[in-house]
């Protein structure tokens, strides 16, 4: 079996690595086409006549070029978290922690909020039936459309800073929960409910010492989904309320000023950040669970 | 709300016991989409204290539908039921009886001993009371070196035994246990049949055991209750004529042979296969 496993990973990872470099050369000559027809208008507009080796090397190496190419971006990215003092404005790792706290202030209340509201529809009828259409209704609304109204109506109750951004996190982050502990609170096995019940256990000793461990599984995989939301949510609400740092407001700047380049860099970033927080998770869940020897 | 202690029970068979389950004409009909299904129909049973009684019959004999009317996990449609002097409802709360369900169902978060000490937890008894009920009952179904291992660590017949443990740890007076064995190969079967016996006698519970093997009934009743489907109904309650310590020898033995013969001859008395 293990020398077909490890045929199956190698051929595995050469697909991955087919897969990317496809990638790289579709992206090199979208670049050469984009960035080239940029760089002849330029050279027009001056008057001068020009060469395709001219082109070629423009293409790759303009300020602001309409699609900036992989080096590019990893060039910016290292000039701007190495080679900047983390507490500058210039480094993204100063901007990615502003964006860091939200997100988890966000997750850490919309997570208790979620689990709250899925106990309450677990235990009472009235909650089922009344607050749930809410909770489905809240997520259609656009996010973008809500964001300038939270931060007005907190700002005007002098709330300013985090606060309004974790309240877009939590806003984002608060559904995976309450739609995964629900399904997760009642998804006890029937026979462990039966038992439960030939001990005359009361509701709570019911909610402690079964319902709440079978929806752990349940909570983790909404916890992943929460988390990367609660991202989104950050970066979305430092977008309209003209926050000065973060990951939003580096990509904003970024627009303003065509810094085609600096909004890669961060939309780089943030994927890598998502990544981290989903992983952190991960292995929150494994460790949970392994030492709930749920899993083997 | 507290468990009641079991007396240690010293007196002989003979002597006469006081009636543990009581059923006068009951019935149960469930609705289904198809129309009524007549589960059980017009039952009758005494059980006295220290009998080891077992319900046998074919599936949809309502045997598990019985069991389960008496641990107050369904309720009849007519016909009355007293448990130790109580209705079901009131044993249940008073945690009268252990219930054994076919399969183990331990819950997988929880260690084999934690499990023990989950009914013990729910009845709110002392720590140190927990612990030394968990080692006691550990050790009679051969566990005690598992204590800290996790369900999924045990084979499946180490995990009824478990479940079994967990049900005496509360040292209930009556035992209700649904097709226990049924899932475990002979061997182990065998070997777990003459643990309950052993148990049984050590504690003087009384037991109401269902099965589909004839073999197993007569190996451990004291009375054998034959059932036959559609609708759910006793045909014959049968008094083992033999002794209450029983080795597997003897299932070599003529009396049991022609107990066997006569639960045999009642499931085929009333036999439809279908």
């Amino acid at each position: 079996m293990k020398p077909q496993l490890k045929s199956l990973t190698q051929t595995q990872g050469f697909a991955v690595l087919t897969l990317v470099l496809g990638i790289l050369v579709i992206w090199y000559i979208a670049a050469l086409l984009m960035n080239g027809n940029q760089m002849i208008n330029m050279l027009e507009r001056t008057g001068q006549s020009w060469t395709y080796t001219q082109v070629l090397q423009g293409a790759y190496s303009i300020q602001r070029p309409p699609l900036p190419v992989p080096h590019q971006v990893a060039m910016e990215l290292y000039q701007s978290v190495l080679n900047q003092a983390v507490t500058s404005r210039r480094s993204l790792v100063y901007h990615s922690m502003i964006t860091l706290e939200s997100t988890l202030l966000g997750f850490a209340l919309g997570s208790l909020l979620g689990i709250l509201i899925a106990v309450g529809i677990v235990h009472n009828r009235t909650l089922d039936a009344s607050l749930m259409p809410w909770v489905i209704a809240s997520q259609t609304v656009p996010i973008l459309a809500i964001a300038p109204i939270v931060v007005v109506v907190l700002g005007s109750m002098n709330l300013t800073g985090v606060l309004p951004k974790a309240m877009i996190s939590m806003y984002l982050s608060f559904f995976p929960v309450v739609i995964g502990m629900v399904k997760g609170l009642r998804s006890s096995d029937k026979l462990h409910s039966e038992l439960m019940m030939t001990y005359n256990a009361s509701r709570q000793q019911f909610f402690w010492k079964l319902r709440w461990f079978s929806a752990q599984p349940y909570l983790f995989a909404s916890l992943k989904i929460a988390i990367s939301a609660a991202l989104v949510g950050a970066i979305v609400a430092e977008l309209p309320t003209g926050a000065q740092g973060g990951l939003g407001a580096r990509l904003l700047s970024g627009s303003y000023y065509g810094q085609t380049v600096q909004i890669w860099a961060a939309l780089v970033m943030s994927a890598l950040l998502g990544w981290a927080l989903i992983t952190l998770v991960g292995m929150a869940e494994r460790l949970v669970l392994r030492r709930r020897g749920l899993t083997r | 709300m507290h468990a009641v202690k079991l007396q240690p029970q010293t007196s002989s068979p003979a002597k006469p016991h006081r009636l543990m389950i009581g059923i006068d004409d009951l019935s149960l009909v469930f609705d289904t989409n198809d129309g009524p299904v007549h589960a059980l129909s017009h039952i009758n049973l005494d059980i006295h204290q220290g009998d080891f009684v077992s319900f046998i019959g074919p599936s949809g004999c309502g045997k598990t539908t019985l069991l389960r009317v008496i641990a107050d996990l369904e309720q009849q449609t007519s016909g009355t039921i007293h448990v130790g002097g109580t209705s079901p409802q009131d044993a249940r709360m008073n945690r009268l009886y252990g219930y054994v369900f076919q399969a183990p169902a331990l819950f997988p978060w929880r260690t084999i001993a934690s499990n023990c000490a989950l009914p013990m937890e729910i009845s709110a008894q002392p720590k140190s009371h927990r612990q030394a009920q968990i080692d006691k009952y550990l050790k009679m179904v051969g566990l005690q070196d598992f204590k800290h291992k996790f369900p999924w660590q045990l084979s499946g017949g180490m995990q009824q035994r478990a479940s079994i443990a967990r049900a005496l740890c509360l040292e209930p007076e009556l035992l209700l246990m649904d097709e226990p064995f049924g899932a475990l190969d002979e061997i182990t079967r065998d070997h777990l049949n003459m643990e309950l016996l052993k148990i049984w006698k050590a504690t003087g519970k009384t037991l109401v055991f269902v099965t589909h093997s004839i073999p197993e009934a007569v190996l451990l009743s004291t009375h054998i209750v034959v059932m036959s489907p559609r609708p759910g109904r006793i045909i014959k309650v049968i008094e083992s004529p033999l002794p209450r310590d029983k080795t597997l020898g003897l299932r070599d033995s003529e009396a049991f042979h022609a107990l066997a013969a006569e639960i045999r001859q009642a499931l085929a008395s009333d036999h439809q296969i279908d």
